[in-house]
């Protein structure tokens, strides 16, 4: 269908709903990149103001990538719930943002009304909201998921504890590990991006987790985020796998890139739920994304790379993850050039996830040559904790030494905490207050009277 | 750092701070309520600021033609079509391809020379111009001693140069194979790290999976004649087997096993 609008005597057109999107998109530089971003900032507005007239129902009538050639757009179309979608059938894309900031949609109606959001939905609407929308609507949606730590639950934020090493080195991991522990740090897992993908080394450390974990009796769970075909091997070879991780794509072209499938991402998490490990919840699952990876992949379809991302959040969705990630900073200036790039990107990214019904953390990161440094991260890390976001990373100094980016550090983790009260996940809120590292408000105590100082004596036992 | 350093600054020592020796990631860095500690905040700042100048530093080319002439070998200077350093981060398509004027001075110099070269070297910024400004002439000078016996083509220096910008410039000197040795993206503890790419049949179009690479070139990485043994017997296979990337089959007793002080 032919969307026209015009400004003055200027007159816009665009080509069906996949150019409407793009060129509605807040400019950055992966769109420019792949030729789809609106040519000038008035056509940009023209797009927009096409797009809020747009009847949500056209996202169902017009698939972006084509049913036959793609199962994400087939398992988007199949699991669309009618009913959810009926209180919003009638509004258009302009409509539904009011109604998203309206005072109408609560955190009940919201919840109810996710099943019937597809990504395309989401993506749409949020090309129309500018920062400050994305953090009040994303505030009210509630994803709350458990394993063995409860996480996403309201005045609660949550880490992710990354101790990675470049060489896989159990006591270089766990110096990392029990140093993030000391700082309160963890709740959300314990996840290692190995840099081997060998089978006996993965192993070495998902038997490491699991001894700290169970000996210590830590709520939390462990994941080493080797390739999902690596996991459910490991799983079959009776390893202690907690989550299964995967990063996981919009379009079925991408996946594949990644060696996936829906089928397999079933067959994992179906290996992992047959381990029954979770002691207060069976959310297995740990999915990764990232706004730039299709186009990266060349698998983007002539859409813009927001919306291909909201797509991934279809994928993360049918298989009830306990955590999800965009990893907004890591990919690099060609897709997202800047610190305003990367923040905006950051917020839509958790608006769009949490609106589709996903348990949304954000990796706020960013590589060497991109323009941001540690105050771009501070100010995207406290929009997202004024948004709700339910975890983020604990990096050692901020500095991952393996995957070469900076991310948010344990210490970035004690600051959100402090500025905007947000407390542990409450099963290891407990534990925390058991081992004397924090007080009844949830500050850290001084270590040196802490209980937990017998963790250390992990490092010795662990092997060279 | 020391007991003294940390009671001069005021913040306790984290009790733990003995696990500093298992590895080098930023562990027990104490802390002033939430907040790091100053000392940390600054020791973090001077990293960053070190790999920020390192991806805008220009590489300085009458500097490096002088460090390179020593070699002996004919010098020739291209651009990529990305005109400058914010353009080239945002562009990687851009640094893959030459500009106008390169390409015609190319195209005269391949019409010019009697023979096409066995190996062509280009050297190019990459995302830091302080790799090859301070180590590609070093390893040139390890590595050439390596491969008598092959034509070896002018030196090329390249700026806003990415890898693949060597497959068009060797296509054009009819190359059988390409050395890139380019600036890696530099990283909080390694601002000067040079890669080395090798591309057997270089042309325009080939991708990363038919490249070999040695990577944190630099003499707190992979020394120079470490790393030039190490490309010698890389290039010794792709010639014997005709192919370069993933699918190249090293002998591993052909690349020397890695010396004290290499990683």
């Amino acid at each position: 269908m032919r969307h026209r609008v015009a400004i003055g005597v200027r007159s816009h057109a665009f080509e069906g709903l996949a150019e409407l999107l793009a060129k509605a998109s807040p400019m950055r530089s992966g769109d420019a990149l792949a030729g789809v971003a609106a040519a000038s900032a008035e056509e940009r507005m023209a797009a927009r103001i096409a797009l809020a007239d747009v009847p949500l129902t056209a996202f169902l009538d017009e698939p972006l990538i084509p049913y036959e050639r793609d199962e994400v757009t087939r398992l988007i179309v199949d699991s669309h719930d009618a009913a959810a979608f009926a209180p919003l059938r009638s509004l258009t894309v302009g409509a539904f943002r009011d109604w998203l900031l309206s005072d109408a949609a609560t955190t009940e109606a919201l919840t109810a009304a996710a099943p019937g959001i597809t990504p395309e939905m989401a993506a749409a609407v949020s090309k129309l909201m500018r920062n400050q929308d994305l953090i009040l609507a994303a505030r009210k949606c509630r994803v709350v998921t458990a394993f063995r730590s409860t996480i996403g639950l309201p005045g609660r934020l949550a880490i992710r504890l990354q101790p990675n090493h470049p060489s896989d080195d159990a006591r270089g991991i766990l110096a990392s590990t029990l140093d993030g522990l000391l700082y309160g740090a963890g709740d959300a897992c314990i996840g290692i991006n190995p840099a081997s993908d060998e089978p006996r080394k993965l192993r070495a450390l998902w038997d490491l987790l699991d001894a700290l974990i169970s000996r210590h009796g830590i709520p939390t769970q462990s994941c080493v985020l080797a390739h999902v075909t690596r996991q459910i091997d490991a799983i079959e070879h009776g390893a202690p796998v907690d989550l299964v991780f995967q990063s996981v794509g919009g379009s079925e072209a991408l996946n594949t890139s990644f060696g996936i499938s829906l089928a397999l991402l079933r067959e994992a998490q179906d290996a992992a739920r047959s381990l029954k490990r979770g002691t207060v919840g069976d959310n297995v699952m740990y999915f990764e994304t990232g706004q730039g990876a299709a186009l990266s992949a060349n698998a983007h379809h002539g859409l813009d790379q927001q919306t291909c991302e909201a797509r991934a959040y279809a994928v993360c969705r049918a298989h009830a993850p306990l955590l999800v990630n965009s990893v907004v900073g890591f990919i690099g200036p060609e897709y997202l050039f800047d610190a305003k790039q990367i923040i905006r990107a950051g917020l839509e990214d958790h608006f769009c996830g949490k609106l589709l019904g996903l348990p949304m953390g954000v990796d706020v990161c960013y590589t060497n040559h991109a323009e941001a440094d540690q105050d771009d991260m501070d100010t995207l890390l406290t929009l997202l904790g004024a948004a709700g976001v339910n975890y983020v990373m604990g990096v050692p100094g901020a500095d991952d030494i393996m995957l070469g980016y900076q991310s948010t550090s344990f210490h970035d983790g004690l600051y959100l905490r402090e500025t905007l009260g947000l407390r542990h996940a409450p099963e290891f809120e407990q534990w925390l207050q058991r081992m004397r590292l924090i007080d009844d408000r949830g500050r850290l105590r001084d270590a040196r009277e802490s209980l937990a100082l017998p963790l250390l004596s992990a490092i010795d036992d662990a092997p060279r | 750092m020391s007991d003294l350093d940390r009671a001069r600054n005021g913040i306790p020592r984290d009790p733990w701070a003995e696990l500093q020796s298992h590895t080098v990631a930023r562990i027990a860095l104490g802390r002033s309520g939430a907040s790091l500690p100053t000392r940390e905040v600054l020791a973090f700042g001077v990293a960053h600021a070190q790999a920020r100048d390192a991806v805008h530093a220009a590489l300085d080319v009458a500097q490096l033609a002088s460090d390179l002439a020593s070699l002996g070998l004919p010098l020739l200077t291209v651009a990529s079509a990305a005109a400058s350093r914010s353009a080239y981060l945002a562009r990687p398509d851009w640094g893959r391809r030459l500009d106008a004027v390169s390409r015609a001075a190319l195209a005269a110099e391949a019409a010019a020379r009697a023979s096409a070269p066995d190996v062509l070297f280009v050297i190019g910024d990459g995302l830091s111009a302080l790799a090859p400004q301070r180590h590609a002439a070093a390893l040139l000078a390890a590595l050439l001693p390596m491969l008598a016996g092959l034509r070896i083509g002018p030196l090329v220096i390249a700026t806003q140069a990415r890898v693949a910008l060597a497959d068009e410039i060797a296509e054009t000197l009819s190359a059988r194979l390409v050395v890139c040795l380019i600036g890696e993206r530099p990283g909080l503890s390694s601002a000067d790290s040079l890669g080395a790419y090798v591309t057997f049949a270089p042309k325009v179009g080939r991708t990363d999976a038919e490249r070999n690479c040695l990577s944190n070139i630099r003499p707190e990485g992979l020394p120079a004649a470490e790393a030039a043994r190490q490309l010698a017997a890389l290039l010794a296979a792709a010639f014997a087997n005709r192919i370069s990337g993933v699918t190249l089959r090293i002998d591993p007793a052909a690349t020397v096993p890695a010396m004290p002080g290499s990683r």
